[in-house]
């Protein structure tokens, strides 16, 4: 009892080295796990487990955004086209070095995302989901307008070798796995030091109280446009992975459904919460798998098959918003609190604004938009 | 200068179809303060049931109003069903669902219709009218359009000025508590909200397949641009919407005629940013919004 008091308490008070070091042991642990892992593995589980990475590292972004930040946005998926298509642009005609690849196309959404965040911190809302909305329906038909530069229909077609250290025999999907991997923990990493910082903080702080935070003296402006910075990164950080992952970067692969998608894991997962989109990734890559293999056993078409998950994750993003709003990873922490007899939360664990709390009460949004007019 | 004629003209049937979804938008936020993101994939559906009923009867009418009676029903059920539980709790709450029941009904039409492209037929002629000897970009079919949305409003105008319904559905928007304590069934005057806001996007949906095709897909975009002609008229008002999507019309038919329709969209977001950001009430709006 007395050893988890202690333990509160350095958490509740956060001396930076512990929590730096806490996260960089996780992640060195994830890496050691992912490595083996990717070792056992064949090279269709190998593209899985690159698929679930990328999908962690936008997922992760997003999570960010929406759990912590307090503002939602429907266009993290026009956020990987922007950096699937940059990915596949520098590596097709300057032929450069992946990582550099991967660093570039986050700095160029990030830029991205900046700008349509100067929009959207003066938005609210429905008004930013709608803004939003927009984003993820409209950045796709630019592929048609300029086909000469983004191949239009049919995309780009993006080739990855394995450096030739690692011998000539060694899988692509391996190294494409490593790759991956290697981004989710970092941005794993990076995030959750983020998320315990002053900024994660006064992210918080805005997300329950946009104009107590105010008169705190934070800045809610110029953090809420970081908060969508941040995230956009991550996003475009996902679509240089995906585009290194399948090779291919088309319109169709950066639909609405996408960005919903990615919305949806981050809501199952558990909102504001890394383990979280993990989880959400998880569900993300073996949801539609399952449900294709169930619906063709079952006799039905092929199009029917891959119209089935969508359904899923409609039905999954309304029964979780109805019965369990804070997610798996929500339900987790109570199973465990169960088990260790606690009914404590942790003090700095993520709390989405969603469903309030039991009295009701409701984000800041609901000043700027007021009752009825 | 013919060009830019009919430009316009063409643009000002389209901006009557935003206008149309815009309207049922701004119907149940004005009672419920939720943005329905699924009112385009429920237009999507209850067209694809006139289309079953058209193909079954014959009848373009029977159709027509098999889609409007299938919107109300639909309208109705979603209220009742998925919004009642998340009407009191945050927005964002709300948001989610909406855009939850968005992809479910989207999937759903991709299951039982598949996703290839169907064609609607048009209520009457789409061939251009003829003035003196030339054909104007205005077609019968046009004017259909936007004679039954401009009706709509004035009867929606009507209803909630003139009628005791419609006084009880302001009064439930304006002070729930307040309505309720007088005697006003404030749930089933918010279902009837969401039944008629169902029915005039089943109206757009109709209005709008014989030129985009239907597909599961087919409302996002006009979703989406009806949703920007709302926020142009300030998301509250109905007469701002309609002015709303005459301009986003016709401003968008411009966009596609001159730079290119894939453009659109994109262009309709640049508009609805610049909008919230030089005058977030809304470019026609008549109520001050209320500052705290």
């Amino acid at each position: 009892m007395i050893d988890r008091l202690t333990d509160r308490r350095t958490e509740r008070g956060a001396p930076p080295a512990r929590t730096l070091w806490r996260h960089l042991f996780g992640a060195a642990l994830l890496a050691v796990i992912l490595l083996a892992v990717t070792y056992k593995a064949n090279s269709f589980r190998d593209f899985q487990i690159a698929e679930i990475a990328y999908y962690v590292v936008a997922v992760a972004g997003l999570t960010i955004l929406i759990g912590l930040s307090g503002q939602i946005s429907l266009g993290n998926g026009a956020f990987m086209a922007v950096g699937a298509y940059s990915a596949a642009l520098l590596i097709i005609h300057l032929n450069w070095p992946v990582i550099a690849v991967l660093f570039a196309a986050a700095a160029v959404t990030a830029l991205v995302g900046a700008v349509i965040g100067v929009a959207a911190a003066r938005l609210r809302g429905p008004y930013l989901a709608g803004a939003t909305l927009i984003f993820a329906v409209a950045v796709p038909s630019l592929a048609f307008k300029y086909v000469s530069l983004f191949g239009g229909d049919q995309g780009l077609s993006v080739n990855v070798t394995v450096p030739a250290g690692l011998g000539a025999n060694f899988p692509l999907t391996r190294w494409q796995a490593w790759i991956t991997c290697a981004a989710a923990v970092v941005t794993l990493f990076l995030l959750a030091n983020l998320a315990h910082s002053r900024i994660g903080r006064n992210w918080r702080a805005i997300r329950d109280d946009e104009v107590a935070a105010a008169l705190a003296g934070v800045n809610v402006a110029r953090l809420r446009v970081l908060a969508f910075v941040v995230s956009a990164a991550s996003a475009g950080l996902a679509g240089a992975l995906l585009a290194i992952t399948t090779g291919l970067v088309a319109p169709t692969g950066f639909t609405l459904a996408l960005s919903i998608g990615l919305l949806t894991a981050a809501v199952v997962g558990g909102l504001g919460s890394l383990a979280g989109a993990v989880w959400g990734s998880l569900v993300l890559v073996f949801l539609p798998t399952y449900a294709t293999d169930v619906a063709t056993s079952h006799g039905l078409s092929s199009t029917a098959g891959a119209n089935i998950p969508i359904v899923a994750y409609g039905v999954a993003l309304i029964a979780v918003m109805l019965a369990f709003p804070h997610g798996i990873q929500g339900g987790l922490r109570q199973l465990a609190a169960f088990a260790t007899g606690t009914r404590h939360r942790r003090a700095d664990s993520p709390h989405p604004p969603v469903a309030g709390s039991p009295d009701g009460s409701t984000p800041a949004s609901e000043h700027q938009e007021g009752g009825p007019v | 200068m013919s060009e830019f004629v009919s430009f316009t003209l063409g643009g000002i049937s389209f901006g009557m179809v935003y206008a149309a979804i815009g309207l049922s938008l701004v119907l149940i936020w004005r009672a419920t303060r939720i943005l329905n993101f699924a009112q385009g994939a429920m237009a999507m559906l209850t067209t694809f049931i006139a289309l079953g009923i058209i193909h079954a009867t014959g009848s373009y009418w029977a159709g027509f109003a098999g889609a409007l009676a299938a919107g109300l029903v639909l309208g109705a059920l979603v209220e009742r069903v998925v919004i009642r539980p998340v009407e009191n709790k945050p927005p964002f709450n709300a948001v989610i669902v909406t855009i939850g029941l968005l992809v479910a009904l989207e999937g759903l039409a991709g299951i039982i219709y598949g996703g290839q492209y169907r064609s609607f037929p048009a209520a009457m002629s789409i061939n251009g009218l003829r003035v003196g000897s030339t054909h104007i970009a205005l077609s019968p079919a046009d004017l259909f359009v936007i004679g039954s949305v401009l009706v709509v409003a004035l009867l929606l105008a009507i209803v909630f000025r003139y009628t005791p319904v419609g006084l009880r559905m302001r009064a439930a928007a304006f002070q729930p508590d307040i309505a309720r304590l007088l005697g006003v069934r404030v749930g089933r005057v918010l279902t009837l909200g969401w039944a008629l806001a169902g029915l005039i996007g089943a109206l757009a949906g109709v209005l709008v397949s014989p030129s985009t095709f239907l597909y599961p897909n087919s409302m996002d975009s006009i979703f989406v641009l009806g949703f920007t002609a709302a926020v142009l008229g300030g998301l509250d008002s109905p007469l701002g919407t309609v002015l709303g999507g005459l301009v986003l019309g016709i401003v968008l038919n411009y966009v596609g005629g001159y730079l290119g329709s894939d453009l659109e969209t994109l262009f309709g977001l640049l508009l609805l940013v610049a909008v919230l950001m030089i005058r977030p009430a809304g470019l026609f709006s008549t109520a001050r919004t209320r500052q705290v």
